[in-house]
This record gives structure tokens, C-alpha cells and sequence, in this order.
């Protein structure tokens, strides 16, 4: 097999221009190393500058490269092009997600459900701004009783000194800070295909995060803000997400621990 | 034309920060050209520093211990006053993101974790592992979109408006349609981040292209002491993508090919904790003389440390290592090279991140207040963020309110506005012979080879001469694809002027300092010369080339003394 030369076969679509997307070949030198992202570059500047691609960190921390490599979802800069072993390489969007232009897509839905689970740690639910907004109220009302997730060792509300956390409590959110929001997981999975308005992997993941945290007071309001059809329920526990996650996170786990919260919470009657 | 009272200008953590402050007085928006996310901050691995006294060795630090090292580690070129309250405020700083949700790494008491760093005599810097940016930069957007401040990403700015002194607002790029809008302001906050960029063996992440300096500079904000570059001691060979601190802090070793822990050489009592600039120096010279591995790279041994340790202190650089160079630390040792890390000069301004345009403040690596001098610490980048982010958004904020620029602003951002339009037309339009590739690879190149951690008259006489070839070649730039939307080549062309500009800045700076001070080391100047040169250099734009001047260094509490480790 000759990988000197590889040939990447690469998605274009303008929406403003064109009826339908197409495929441009182009022909590109193999150095060691070389990643995907490398390949997209020698591309742009040496043989099509109109090529849309994202970019940034190219050291597989930011999130901006994630596409569909070779028959599977991946960040472009954390891709070997030796180590696909192949002499034709494919290279499409995110899935699920509308084209602005070639690799480029609109994140935007991605982002607008992750906001929709109040994303931050809620230190004082009775004061909390989203949580009392007109679009959440009507998903959970407010319930001001401690974590659901085990209340914690705190030493007050003072910021001028830590809330303590110990190494069992913070062991337990290990895995899902580590998610860079590249959007692999969301569209790999064929849920977020079939429903335009299922939460997503991504999202149900950083539900679990705060969840899970120690010092979140969100309690039973974050299990409210992901029940229902659009929720935790419409995973299929298809686990696409656990097997594209370039972070090697396992989002169907925290999807399942969501659901087992709520199914406990119900049965004891707290909602 | 968008209007806004505070418009902050990069969306990493002194941007977001900044933000997170100014929204409690005024109408904020953020502008960015990637989503705030997709920020270089959140490639910072190893921690950040602040004097909390959590760890057993620690137990009585304070700030002064701080700012001694910091200003020690600066090697004496550190405005004291500024590193006053930058380590004053370090520990708020820290207990105020653990409150926000920053997931820091524990003690087995529940506290926050502290690990050792260069440059410290015992641990001060704060960690998540080793993905302390990452969940800083998460915590930190995740308090804006709380707070429901406006961001405008995938927006690039193209120019400054500034009139008569003061700061009116800006004029941006919207990559997603090509489309220029003017931003109207009553301030503006640069925390546009670093130059890593203009050299072609950097830990930074591609967008860092030092535009945000370039932009104010062509405005007529000076620019501070941007000779002064950082080179990491220790980068992945190949990508050169960062090998954290940390890994030294936790225990690494530096090996030669003789399988020597060669610091002992150089710094026997710190030995690979040493600050950054005697480290790098320590391994470019053992790979100089011959002692390095092909003549490129020498090892970062972690393997002593044990896979529970590795695990659990530097997962994130496992990670790297595996999918970039194919090892595994546990089992072998890491082939490192220094590269370019961090621009420690900036865009000038004051502790009050004020600049000499009213309106208009700097944060960030973007800012040189100046509190990392000739050299910075490791750990100090995050804590100055968050510390002159919020600063920045305070007085940024607060001035705002102030003010009613109303007509003088809008036809001055008008007018810029427009003559942007022409700019990029003409760029869009044009045909030349010059490949903005080809340009942006020699500058690249000529920056690594002549201004790196080894200087000398000669070289960077020939970087000099490269860069006003560069220069004048750039005017007969073309672009390949003259659409609008998504145009990468465009915005990456835009990009490599004002690189030229930062390059120039950089190397005549470094001509001029006839001296050896932190990063800037000369090999015809050996000695740092205090009688002499321990001052600032300023930069001003002129189209003919920087104007230079100097500028003396704020010293209040610490003399300065021969700097030894």
C-alpha cells in the first residue's frame, strides 16, 4: 500500500450556492505524524483556499475539529493519517447538526440544549436566575432540600475559603469534566436524529456532572429538567457515544445514572 | 452597527472573567473568533498558583512569598506594585472559581490541592489534574451564560477606533458570512491572548497570532517589553504540543543520551524545577553540545513515578502522548524539545489594566502590566487572567457608565468601518504574485532559528531584514479564493499582517537589549546589565517601523539581587 500519497475524498456544500453537497478529491504528500487536521491545511493552502473548516488548539482539548472520519466521528488533530491505514480517506461534517459551509456546521442547537440544563453549579437554589426563568420553571419547580446526590461535607457559604470536597466526592465527576463539548457524541447518536428536541449525550452528560458534584444544590430540580420524552428516556442505550467520545467518556453511564436517580425519587414519592 | 457600553475582545479566561465583572455594572458583550470554548486557555495543563498554605510544606505561605518568587522569577523586570496585588489577590481569586464549581483537584482533607512548580520552594499551584484551563475555561463560561451575557463568536476583529486619545469601539469580521460591522463602545477590553504563532515550534493553539497586540499597536497603543518570549523547556517533538510543568512538579526527570539527569549541572539545588527560561537553556544546550538524542530532543522520564501516580496526577498528558508520538509514559520516557510558550510583553498598560487610550484596557497574555517581566513562572498565566480579567472589567465597567459618546464615537467607528471595506475588497479583488503561505512558513521559520532561546546581533540582524522583505512582499499577496463566506484564507491573510508587525516589534526589541535578562538571552551580552538596561521597551507604530523608547521598572519592595537557583 503506498500511504506516501493518500487521497482525501472531502464534503463540500454552500447552502447559498449549491443545489446538493458533493465530493472533492485531493491528492496529499503523507509526512510522519500527519494528522487529518495537517492534511485539511496543506489542503487550504495549497490546493483549495475556499475549503470551511474549524480549528483551534490542535492538540484535542478544544473541540472545534470534530468531524466524520473514515466511518466514524473523531477530532481531525487527534486523527493519524498513518494509523487509518487506508489510501482513501472520507471527510464529512458533524451529523445532526445544519451546514454553514463544508466542515462547518451550526452548533448552535448543540449549545441551545446544553444551556437548557442550567450548566453551572447552583450554590443557591432560591436565588438562582435560570433555574426561576419562565422556560425552566415550567420543567421542575425549585426544591430547596440538599443534593440528592449525597449532600457532602461543606464548610459554609463563605468565598473566602474553600467548600471542602473530599477525594471519594470529587473522584465522582472524574469523567465528565473532562468533556470538551466537541459534539462527536450528539452526532453519532440516532436519537438525537430521530428527535430534534432529545437533550443529547452531551448535555445529559453535563446534567450528571453537576448532579453528581457534591457542592450542587440543584438536587431534584436537575432530575426534573431531564425527564420526559426529550429527556434521559429517549436514550436507547445504544452507547454510539461511548465508542465515538475522543475523550473516552461514557456518556450512556451518566445518561443511566440520571435515569435510575429519577426512578428512585419517584418511587420514594420526592416528585 | 452594534452598540454595546463594554465590548471585550477574546473569549479565553481574562476575557470571560473580565466579563463575568463588568456585567455587574453594565452592558456587556463578548467578541471572539472562535467559539469562547474553543479558546487556547483551555490547553493550560499544569495548575495555577496562589498562596493558600493547603499543602503540609507550605503551610505558611503568603503573598509577599509569592511575589518574591514572581518577581525573582521575572528576573527583576516585574513591575512590583502590579505583583503586589496580583498575589494579594491570587487566593480570592481561587476560593471564588471553587464557589463558581472549578472541579480543583483535593487534598485528603477535602481542601484544594497544591503541587510543586518551577520557581517556588515548595507547592503553591492549584490543579485539576492536568487539565487545569480546561475546567477553569468550562467554569468560567458556564458563569457567563448564567449571567446571559451576549458573545459574538466566530467574529474577527479587523480594527481599534481610536480618536484624539480616546477608544470609541471596533470594527469585526463575521466569518460565518464575510460581512463587516462596526461595534460601537464606550470601552473596550483586549484579552485577545498571545503571539505564539509567529514562530513555527509553539505549544500554542493556531489562532494565536498576536492580532489583538497588532490591532491596538497600528491604533497607536504601545506595545511592552515583546522581546521577552518564553520558550517551554518541555514540548512534544513533532507537534511540540505542551508537556506540562506538572510532570517535572510531580516528580520527572530530565535525561540526556548518557542517561544523565543533566539539571544537576545547571541547577543543583532545584534541579528540573528550575523556572522555565534556565531550563530550556539547559536542554538546548545539552542537545547543542551534542548529549541530546538525533540532535533534537532529550527525555522527560516519568516512568519512576508508577501508572497510579500517572494516572491520576497526568492522565491528559498519557493521552497526548498516545495518540501524537504513539508512547505511553508508563512505559517509556518522552522525547521533549523546547518551543515557544508564552509572550510575556504585551499590549502596555497599567495594574489598573488601563492603557494610554482612555476607554480602551488590556488583559491577559494580551496585557503586559507588567507582572511576569523577563521571565514568567509557571502557574502565573491562569492567576493573571482571572486576577486582571476582573480588574479590567471593574474599571472598564465603571468608566463606561460614566460616558456618552454618542456621535464623535459612531462617525469615527463609521469611518473605520468603511476604510475596512475598502481594505478587504482590495484584498478580495487584487491579484499578486506572493502565497500568504509561503510568507507566514519564512516568517515563521526566521523567528524559531534567529529569536530563539539563544540570541546573538548577527542573526537577528538577518530575522530584521527578513521581516521587511516579508513586509513589502505581503503587499503583493493574493488570495486563493475570493469569496466571502467562511473565507479562511482571508481571515489567516489578516491574520499574517499583523504577525509581521508583532515579529518586527519582537526583533528589534531584542536587538536593541544588549543584555541577558529571563528569556532573553544573548549570547554576545552575557550578563544582565541593571545600570543599564533594567527598564521597558516601548514600541510605537509608525509606518516607517517601530519608534522605541524605555520606560523604568516600578521597584518597591524587593532590590534587585543576582538571580540564582
Amino acid at each position: 500500500m503506498n500511504r506516501e500519497v493518500v487521497t482525501i475524498k472531502v464534503f463540500r456544500f454552500d447552502p447559498d450556492k449549491d443545489k446538493e453537497p458533493y465530493f472533492d478529491s485531493f491528492k496529499v504528500q503523507v509526512k510522519k505524524g500527519m494528522t487529518v487536521l495537517e492534511a485539511l491545511f496543506d489542503i487550504l493552502e495549497n490546493q483549495d483556499g475556499s475549503l470551511g473548516f474549524r480549528y483551534s488548539c490542535r492538540g484535542a482539548i478544544c473541540g472545534s475539529c470534530a468531524m466524520h472520519i473514515n466511518g466514524s466521528y473523531r477530532l481531525a488533530c487527534q486523527t493519524q493519517i498513518e494509523k487509518l491505514e487506508v489510501e482513501e480517506i472520507v471527510i464529512k461534517p458533524l451529523g445532526h447538526l445544519p451546514v454553514i459551509k463544508d466542515l462547518v456546521v451550526d452548533m448552535r442547537p448543540f449549545f441551545e440544549k446544553y444551556e437548557s440544563i442550567i450548566p453551572y453549579l447552583i450554590s443557591n437554589p432560591k436565588k438562582d436566575p435560570l433555574l426561576f426563568s419562565s422556560k425552566t420553571k415550567q420543567r421542575g419547580q425549585v426544591d430547596p432540600s440538599p443534593s440528592a446526590s449525597g449532600g457532602g461535607s461543606k464548610s459554609g457559604n463563605s468565598e473566602t475559603k474553600e467548600q471542602l470536597q473530599s477525594l471519594k466526592e470529587r473522584a465522582r465527576i472524574d469523567e465528565m469534566i473532562d468533556c470538551i463539548l466537541c459534539g462527536c457524541c450528539h452526532a453519532s447518536c440516532t436519537m438525537t436524529l430521530t428527535d430534534k428536541d432529545y437533550l443529547g449525550p452531551a448535555t445529559l452528560l453535563k446534567a450528571n456532572r453537576f448532579y453528581m458534584d457534591s457542592r450542587d444544590k440543584g438536587g431534584i430540580s436537575r432530575l426534573k429538567l431531564v425527564d420526559g420524552e426529550h429527556g434521559v428516556w429517549r436514550c436507547h442505550t445504544i452507547f454510539n457515544c461511548n465508542e465515538v467520545c475522543p475523550k473516552y467518556i461514557n456518556p450512556t453511564r451518566s445518561i443511566a445514572k440520571l435515569k435510575r436517580g429519577l426512578i428512585k425519587n419517584k418511587i420514594l414519592g420526592r416528585m | 452597527m452594534f452598540e454595546h457600553k463594554v465590548i471585550i475582545v477574546g473569549g479565553g479566561l481574562a476575557g470571560l472573567r473580565a466579563a463575568i465583572e463588568a456585567s455587574k455594572y453594565a452592558d456587556v458583550a463578548i467578541i471572539s473568533k472562535v467559539h469562547p470554548l474553543r479558546s487556547h486557555s483551555g490547553a493550560a495543563q499544569g495548575g495555577i498558583n496562589a498562596p493558600l498554605g493547603n499543602h503540609p510544606e507550605g503551610r505558611d505561605d503568603t503573598w509577599e512569598k509569592h511575589a518574591f518568587d514572581t518577581v525573582k522569577g521575572s528576573d527583576f523586570l516585574a513591575d512590583q506594585d502590579a505583583v503586589e496585588i496580583f498575589t494579594k489577590e491570587a487566593s480570592s481569586r481561587i476560593y471564588e472559581m471553587e464557589h463558581w464549581g472549578v472541579p480543583f483537584s483535593r487534598t485528603e482533607d477535602g481542601r484544594i490541592a497544591q503541587r510543586p512548580f518551577g520557581g517556588a520552594a515548595f507547592p503553591r499551584t492549584c490543579y485539576a489534574t492536568d487539565k487545569t484551563g480546561h475546567t477553569i475555561l468550562h467554569t468560567l463560561y458556564e458563569q457567563v451564560i448564567k449571567r446571559k451575557i451576549k458573545v459574538y463568536d466566530e467574529w474577527q476583529v479587523t480594527s481599534l477606533a481610536v480618536e484624539s486619545g480616546l477608544c470609541y469601539g471596533i470594527v469585526a469580521l463575521n466569518r460565518l458570512t464575510g460581512e463587516l460591522s462596526g461595534f460601537l463602545a464606550d470601552t473596550v477590553i483586549f484579552a485577545t491572548g498571545g503571539a505564539g504563532r509567529t514562530y513555527s515550534k509553539s505549544t500554542n493553539a493556531i489562532i494565536n497570532t498576536g492580532s489583538g497586540m497588532a490591532i491596538a499597536y497600528r491604533a497607536g497603543v504601545p506595545l511592552k517589553d515583546m522581546e521577552f518570549i518564553q520558550f517551554h523547556p518541555t514540548t512534544l517533538v513533532g507537534t511540540n504540543i505542551l508537556m506540562t510543568e506538572a510532570c517535572r512538579g510531580e516528580g520527572g526527570y530530565l535525561v540526556n543520551v548518557k542517561g544523565e539527569r543533566f539539571m544537576k549541572d545547571y541547577s543543583p539545588k532545584f534541579m528540573e524545577l528550575t523556572p522555565r527560561d534556565i531550563v530550556s537553556r539547559a536542554i538546548q544546550t545539552e542537545i547543542d553540545e551534542g548529549r541530546g538524542f538525533e540532535n533534537e530532543y532529550i527525555y522527560l522520564d516519568l516512568r519512576h513515578l508508577g501508572r497510579k501516580k500517572i494516572m491520576e496526577r497526568l492522565p491528559g498528558i498519557r493521552d497526548i502522548c498516545i495518540h501524537f508520538i504513539g508512547i505511553d509514559p508508563i512505559e517509556s520516557p518522552i522525547p521533549v524539545q523546547p518551543g515557544q510558550h508564552y509572550t510575556m510583553g504585551g499590549i502596555s498598560c497599567n495594574e489598573r489594566c488601563e492603557t494610554e487610550v482612555k476607554g480602551f484596557y488590556a488583559a491577559g497574555e494580551a496585557a503586559c502590566v507588567s507582572v511576569h517581566g523577563a521571565n514568567r513562572l509557571g502557574g502565573n498565566s491562569l492567576l493573571e487572567t482571572v486576577v486582571f480579567g476582573k480588574i479590567a472589567g471593574e474599571y472598564a465597567a465603571k468608566y463606561a457608565t460614566g460616558v456618552e459618546k454618542s456621535l464623535i464615537g459612531k462617525k469615527s467607528v463609521q469611518d473605520l468601518l468603511k476604510k475596512d471595506t475598502e481594505r478587504i475588497e482590495r484584498l478580495l479583488t487584487k491579484s499578486g504574485r506572493e502565497h500568504p503561505g509561503h510568507i507566514r512558513q519564512e516568517l515563521k521559520k526566521a523567528m524559531n532559528e534567529k529569536l530563539g532561546i539563544f540570541r546573538e546581533k548577527k542573526p537577528m540582524d538577518e530575522a530584521f531584514a527578513r521581516i521587511k522583505e516579508l513586509k513589502e512582499r505581503y503587499k503583493d499577496v493574493t488570495l486563493s479564493y475570493k469569496g466571502r463566506k467562511y473565507n479562511l484564507d482571508l481571515a489567516r491573510t489578516l491574520e499574517l499582517e499583523y504577525k509581521l508587525d508583532i515579529a518586527e516589534v519582537i526583533t528589534i526589541g531584542a536587538i536593541n537589549r544588549q543584555e541577558s535578562r529571563g528569556s532573553h538571552w544573548r549570547l554576545d551580552f552575557k550578563d544582565r546589565d541593571d545600570a543599564n538596561w533594567l527598564k521597558h521597551t516601548t514600541a510605537r507604530y509608525t509606518t516607517e517601523g517601530p519608534i522605541i523608547s524605555y520606560e523604568p521598572v516600578k521597584i518597591t519592595r524587593f532590590k534587585p539581587e543576582a538571580r540564582k537557583y
